[in-house]
């Protein structure tokens, strides 16, 4: 006696027999008629022909029979409005049934039926359920003002439902509360400007209360909404945490990670000294490592935010490698996401194991799985530095399999160790030109280019290696075809003899065979460098490359910051913001990590987080997206790189265009360039020499500032983008106050008035300190100084870059923003200079890791007026010594919130460039720090 | 010119690839604008059952239908992941997010239309499963067809508007009886239900999970402590990582509203636990003792992880020898297993599986002791050894057929292991006592104590 038997039919056609067993006069067949309806249903049958037949069953006292008939009206409602409507008497009849169970699945199916008909009559019987003295309907009618909400948003505001689902958060059951917080977050979802869910300290102990008692759905409701809040100071985020902290402990993982996040958001509120930081991070790495014992949907969601948690704070994991070893009957998805958190955590105190794993797997079966692993030995050689050598010969071992996914993989994984490692590991190449034949993938092709362009002057058959390439130029993909273009061009001007004809080839091949503009338009700036200025053509070519960052697949921090708050969350599963994804998600409020309270703590460590200190720690690898030149160099070998500011830019990338020499008249005696053809614009007759020159001296005359080390006043906010209203200005710092100096200049028709101005929070509390002065109405064509006094005392948030300013200002037309980056010299205070003693153990105290090197080029100062002139702005000089003819200056300076920059200044006579190592407890200023000296000591 | 990402580019991207989300379509903007006819709605909008042959053979809506159109895109994901374990839980369509789990043979698919937590809706479908389990006795295909009705009601009772309803098995079974075969007979004859007709009580008290009035002639309250060592041994045997999973299941029938505390003798093991919500948070934290009001019948007290900081014993080793000759289309497999300390206890259901390289044509072994069993078709080869005694240790050895001329395969076959010790957790847990409060009776108290294998994987 199964349920299959309503899968049966008769050969009279099913929906006729149903019909009439459904208007049956006995019971029993009534009931077996709706079941084998919704039988039928349950399998995507269409049985809505039967919905008047059906409804009629609906008055019963059989409390199965009616469930049943509710659960079919609420899938056919909407294709019969007309009918439904015959519904709604029984239902209102049963919103007043005395069994409560009743009352609630009759307000339950009502929420249910979207017809728009049927909500007008729903709207008394749910004020009614709404204040049942029965907790089993409220919680069922707090989640039907939602429904309700859904079909009809006005309606619901309209009768006032949502200030009565607001009282229901103090309701006393426990359930009734998570049920309405659940229906009015998800209410607020689609009305992100309505403050709905206010959250104010009495409410949050309210939900903190509940959390303990209700189900394990409701905690996740409840906690989800806690992370909406923001704990007005550190105190009440660590009292929260504490009370949040014993959900890690729960069986349900949802609750976990959702705890996690509450936790994981709070903690940026909390000073890295508290005692109670510590055993937060303790306890935060059980729960996470117990979540990989579940099962693998759950491990893969899992592990999927683990990756942003070990990024944002990577000590709390930092023990735990060997949980993330792979099995090898992990589904694949898994695998991968392991592969990745592995890397992530490796370091010089576990790179051994992992290595020994990585190798491991790279003998597995999964195509996919031992591409990653190969590609993440290589990881590991860049990564740690102690480790590269024996990543090599693991990866050399590899290559010896001869399998020909591992070798491509391995290829161009060298490649990046050789960019991070130059002139280290080159001897392998003998052993990768052994595999060229083998190669059939494009990234691995073009990585195997890379190499024998960039070592020609190693390989004695480069010119044969590339030109065998050469013979299917126009099947390459264009990754290729770039590739040995660039290669083919640095081998002719390493080895110019024997390779004339091979460079004339490629040039030819790119820019007259091709479609590709870019391969074109790289062609022609190749030939007419060539043909212009071999010397400069060498010097930009064979430049050296600034070296690859280790960690290059690093969450950007403003975005990582966001997804942390989306922990648990689909965002957190793809790791891009709601935003880029969600349907529907209209105006979705970007959430950001609360700032760090309190004064002295931020002062110690703004912010530091982690991923973002250890970018800030190696100036000279920071992924900088924009870094041109280097691009220019190493056309395609796309990782992000940066390096000493060799600021080029794609404007100057055209400008070489307009400078090019004529390529006839050039490369004289080497002779034999053909003119390119009628694409190529008449010569500018510029000596490219000099115009290259020009270029960069550009770039250093960018953004000076004059002698008293106030820069000239810019325009940061054009009357184009104000309704006529220019606001100019600048920075300046006298006697320990700051001030922003502005002139407001009115292009407009009309008299301007009422001027205000408010900053955003900034990284170190900037805020002005007295209200905008414009004493009159600004007249058409009129403009007025202002200095504007500012303190820094405003409220604290991290900025990118760090010395980014965000301004209102407010007129009698409208408000306009703008942003603006100040000098960080204006935060200089003037007690800034330590004592000896001081200086040397901060010095010393501060880990190497912090310190940064820059270089000063260009100036011709002595040591003694470097020292008086950088005192002017607070730079203090503690010492000075002089090692082997060098001067060495040793500084010290304080930033307006307390943080110390220590400095050393090597200054070589008859060396224009000094050398500037920053130590700082905070690495990110320093980059600013520099920018700062650079400014000083050129004006 | 300067944009394009080269050989060596690192940009981030979600992997697997197929996750990309897809941005919405203009049109698909413009009617989510529409304020009426919006569909946006929190958590799970649809459910599909659909089995490995790829039929959906049941489909619940929990608001407006979706068509079962929208499953193709699992189907293609499917196809791609080749192995049904391998489907990626996360897919996105272009209108809609499909989260699915594999239970039992069977993709739980669920259609969701917003941002939700994943895991919530991960969670919640694995309950469902959970709860066929309960109610059929397994969680088949067949066992849902025939009790289609039943399957609706309880999948309408555990979810409403998206929010999980009741999920706990006690109410559940209070609101909808679950079918026996008595039950069956009877309800034809005297036409009554299987839907309870009164508000569960238990469902909005503090102990949501027990169900008020509950008699037993018998009061007993067993506790299984189960643990599984989760471990992956190197060709050297020496140990690359080893865990314990512990868990305590419950058996409790007593009457009443009792009251226990659990107590153990080295209660500092369990340092990272999850809590059945019965159990009261500060007492743990406080005295290191469980104390709850339990669940009637069958739940999982705790679980716990003996992490890897502290020493694993491994109680079995496994010596192999797997080598396949280069050009000769034969290779040689010996492996014995033998027990390591095992605190006096036999180790026992010793199972060995091996997922043999694809170019495995056949394989002609000698067992000393047990069964072995090689599948050409899945190359997966089983030896069923059963207990292991340490004067005689049992070995499997012989030659491995290749298909010719195929090339040497690579990789070598990780060994999985299976074992169970009788009256022993590995960890050592051991507990001290049980005591009742709140009621007058005297039950009767059982505790067993077993150690398996989990995921006990050997490399060669």
């Amino acid at each position: 006696m199964t349920d299959s038997k309503y899968f049966t039919t008769t050969k009279k056609g099913e929906i006729f027999e149903l019909k009439a067993e459904l208007n049956s006069d006995k019971k029993e067949k009534k009931k077996e008629a709706v079941k084998k309806v919704i039988a039928s249903m349950t399998v995507g049958k269409d049985v809505s022909a039967l919905f008047p037949d059906v409804v009629n069953c609906m008055q019963t006292d059989n409390l199965e029979l009616k469930k049943l008939v509710y659960l079919y009206l609420m899938n056919y409602a909407k294709s019969q409005p007309d009918m439904a409507i015959m519904a709604v008497n029984t239902f209102v009849k049963d919103c007043e049934d005395p069994n409560p169970l009743i009352r609630a699945l009759a307000v339950r199916t009502m929420g249910c039926i979207r017809v728009d008909k049927i909500t007008e009559y729903l709207c008394e019987p749910l004020r009614k359920c709404l204040k049942d003295e029965d907790p089993y309907v409220r919680k069922t009618a707090a989640v039907c003002v939602a429904k309700l909400h859904d079909i009809n948003a006005q309606l619901v505001e309209d009768q006032g439902f949502l200030d009565t689902l607001k009282d229901l958060i103090s309701d006393s059951n426990p359930m009734v509360v998570a049920n309405a917080v659940a229906a009015l977050s998800e209410i607020a979802e689609s009305h992100p400007s309505s403050n709905l869910l206010d959250l104010n300290p009495q409410s949050i102990n309210k939900l903190l209360t509940a959390l303990n008692e209700c189900t394990e759905w409701g905690q996740i409701f409840i906690l989800d909404c806690l992370a909406n809040y923001m704990p007005k100071d550190d105190r009440e985020a660590q009292s929260i945490c504490e009370r949040v902290t014993p959900r890690l402990s729960h069986a349900n993982s949802a609750v976990v990670l959702s705890a996690v996040k509450v936790l994981m958001k709070f903690m940026e509120m909390l000073s890295k000294d508290l005692d109670y930081y510590g055993t937060l991070l303790k306890k935060l790495a059980p729960p996470l490592v117990t979540l990989l014992s579940a099962e693998p949907e759950l491990q893969y969601v899992a592990l999927r935010n683990i990756n942003l948690i070990v990024q944002k704070r990577p000590e709390i994991l930092k023990h735990e490698m060997k949980v993330f070893f792979v099995k090898y009957n992990d589904p694949i998805y898994v695998k991968l996401e392991k592969l990745d958190i592995m890397i992530r955590l490796a370091s010089q105190a576990n790179i051994a194991q992992v290595l020994a794993e990585l190798k491991e797997y790279a003998t597995e079966v999964d195509v996919d799985f031992v591409r990653k692993a190969v590609r993440a030995i290589g990881r590991c050689a860049i990564k740690v530095e102690q480790s590269a050598e024996r990543c090599v010969s693991t990866l050399l071992d590899l290559i010896q399999t001869k399998v020909n996914y591992v070798v491509q993989e391995a290829i161009v994984v060298i490649k990046d160790i050789f960019r991070k490692y130059p002139n280290k590991y080159e001897s392998v190449i003998a052993t990768l030109c052994e595999n060229l034949d083998s190669l059939d993938e494009p990234e691995a092709r073009a990585a195997m280019i890379w190499i024998v362009g960039e070592y020609a002057e190693r390989i004695d058959n480069a010119d044969e290696l590339l030109e065998s390439f050469l013979e299917g130029f126009h099947d390459e993909s264009t990754q290729v075809q770039l590739q040995l273009l660039t290669a083919i061009v640095k081998l002719f001007l390493k080895k110019p003899t024997e390779t004339q004809e091979l460079v004339q080839q490629v040039l030819s091949l790119a820019t007259q065979d091709s479609d590709n503009p870019d391969l074109r338009d790289r062609g022609y700036i190749y030939w007419r460098l060539l043909s212009t200025d071999p010397v400069a053509a060498k010097e930009v070519v064979l430049a050296e490359k600034p070296l690859i960052s280790e960690e290059t697949d690093l969450i950007e921090p403003t975005l990582l910051d966001e997804l942390i708050c989306y922990i648990g969350t689909l965002a957190s599963v793809y790791h891009k913001p709601p935003s880029a994804f969600v349907e529907g998600s209209r105006g979705v409020v970007h959430k950001s990590l609360p700032p760090r309270t309190g004064s002295s703590e931020s002062a110690e460590s703004p912010e530091a987080a982690p991923s973002a200190g250890q970018a800030a720690e190696q100036p000279a690898v920071i992924p900088a997206q924009g870094d041109l030149l280097g691009d220019l160099l190493n056309l395609d070998l796309g990782p992000p790189v940066s390096g000493p500011p060799l600021a080029a830019s794609s404007v100057q990338m055209g400008a070489v265009d307009l400078l090019g020499g004529g390529l006839d008249s050039l490369m004289g005696g080497g002779g034999g360039f053909a003119a390119p053809g009628p694409a190529v614009p008449a010569s500018m007759g510029a000596p490219l020499g000099s115009g290259l020159g020009d270029l960069f001296d550009l770039t250093g005359g960018v953004g000076t500032l004059s002698g008293s080390y106030v820069a000239p006043k810019s325009v940061w906010l054009p009357a184009m983008k104000a309704k006529g209203l220019e606001i100019s200005g600048t920075f300046s710092r006298q006697v320990g106050s700051i001030s922003m100096d502005l002139v407001l200049t009115n292009k407009a028709l009309q008299v301007m008035s009422d001027f205000a101005i408010q900053f955003n929070r900034n990284s170190f509390g900037l805020a002005p300190a007295a209200p905008l002065q414009v004493h009159a109405p600004l007249a058409p064509n009129q403009s007025v100084e202002i200095s504007l006094p500012l303190n820094t005392v405003g409220s604290v948030m991290k900025m990118d870059p760090l010395n980014n300013l965000q301004v209102a200002v407010k007129n009698n037309i409208d408000v306009f923003y703008f942003s603006t980056l100040y000098p960080l010299h204006i935060l200089f205070v003037e007690d800034g200079k330590m004592e000896r003693q001081m200086f040397l153990a901060t010095w010393k105290d501060i880990p190497n890791e912090n310190e940064a090197q820059f270089q000063i080029k260009d100036c011709s100062l002595s040591a003694d007026a470097v020292s008086s002139k950088l005192q002017g702005s607070n730079i203090f000089t503690i010492a000075k010594r002089n090692v082997e003819g060098q001067d060495m200056l040793y500084q010290s300076l304080k930033l307006t919130n307390g943080i110390w920059v220590l400095a050393e200044l090597r200054i070589q006579p008859s060396n224009p460039t000094f050398t500037l190592s920053l130590k700082c407890r905070a690495p990110e200023v320093s980059q600013h720090v520099y920018q700062a000296y650079d400014t000083i000591l050129k004006n | 010119m300067l944009m394009r990402c080269g050989p060596g580019c690192h940009c981030p991207s979600p992997s697997p690839s197929n996750l990309i989300p897809k941005r919405v379509t203009s049109k698909e903007s413009c009617q989510a604008t529409d304020g009426k006819h919006r569909q946006s709605q929190k958590m799970i909008h649809s459910l599909f059952l659909i089995n490995c042959s790829g039929d959906i053979f049941l489909e619940k809506h929990w608001k407006s239908v979706v068509s079962q159109s929208v499953c193709d895109y699992f189907f293609e994901a499917q196809e791609k992941a080749i192995d049904v374990e391998n489907v990626p839980p996360v897919i996105s369509t272009p209108h809609h997010y499909l989260i699915s789990i594999y239970r039992d043979k069977i993709f739980f698919v669920s259609v969701i239309q917003t941002e939700v937590p994943p895991l919530f809706v991960i969670e919640f479908l694995h309950r469902v499963a959970d709860t066929f389990q309960d109610y059929f006795g397994e969680c088949s295909e067949t066992a849902i067809k025939d009790n289609v009705v039943i399957v609706y009601e309880l999948l309408e009772e555990m979810l409403d508007n998206g929010f999980p309803l009741a999920t706990e098995s006690n109410i559940l079974k209070e609101l909808i009886k679950p079918p026996t075969i008595l039950r069956s007979v009877v309800n034809s004859i005297t036409g009554s239900s299987n839907v309870g007709d009164t508000l569960p009580t238990g469902q909005l008290s503090n102990i949501p999970w027990r169900r008020a009035g509950v008699k037993y002639t018998n009061n007993e309250a067993y506790f299984d402590v189960i643990e599984e060592i989760d471990a992956i041994i190197d060709k050297s045997g020496s140990t690359v990582f080893a865990e314990i999973q512990g868990v305590i299941d419950s058996c409790i029938k007593l009457s009443g509203m009792p009251d226990l505390s659990l107590s153990f003798m080295n209660p500092r093991l369990l340092d990272d636990v999850s809590f059945h919500p019965c159990i009261r948070f500060k007492r743990w934290e406080s005295e290191r003792v469980l104390s709850f009001i339990p669940p009637d019948g069958n739940f999982r007290l705790i679980s716990y992880r003996v992490s890897s900081q502290n020493l694993v014993a491994i109680p079995v080793y496994v010596k192999h020898m797997i080598s396949f000759k280069e050009n000769s289309s034969s290779g040689r497999f010996d492996v014995t297993i033998g027990p390591k300390q095992n605190m006096g206890k036999t180790v026992e259901g010793v199972v060995m599986t091996v997922h043999m390289p694809k170019a495995v044509l056949n394989m002609n072994l000698t067992a000393t002791q047990g069964s072995y069993t090689f599948d050409p078709v899945t190359k997966v080869l089983t030896w069923d050894v059963g207990k292991i005694t340490p004067q005689k240790l049992p070995n499997l050895k012989g030659i491995v057929n290749l298909q010719s001329g195929a090339p040497k395969p690579e990789e070598n076959p990780s060994l999985n292991i299976q074992f169970k010790i009788q009256q022993l957790a590995i960890s050592g847990l051991k507990v001290n006592r049980l005591d009742m409060y709140g009621e007058k009776y005297k039950p009767f108290k059982g505790v067993k104590y077993i150690t398996k294998a989990g995921k006990f994987q050997v490399r060669t």
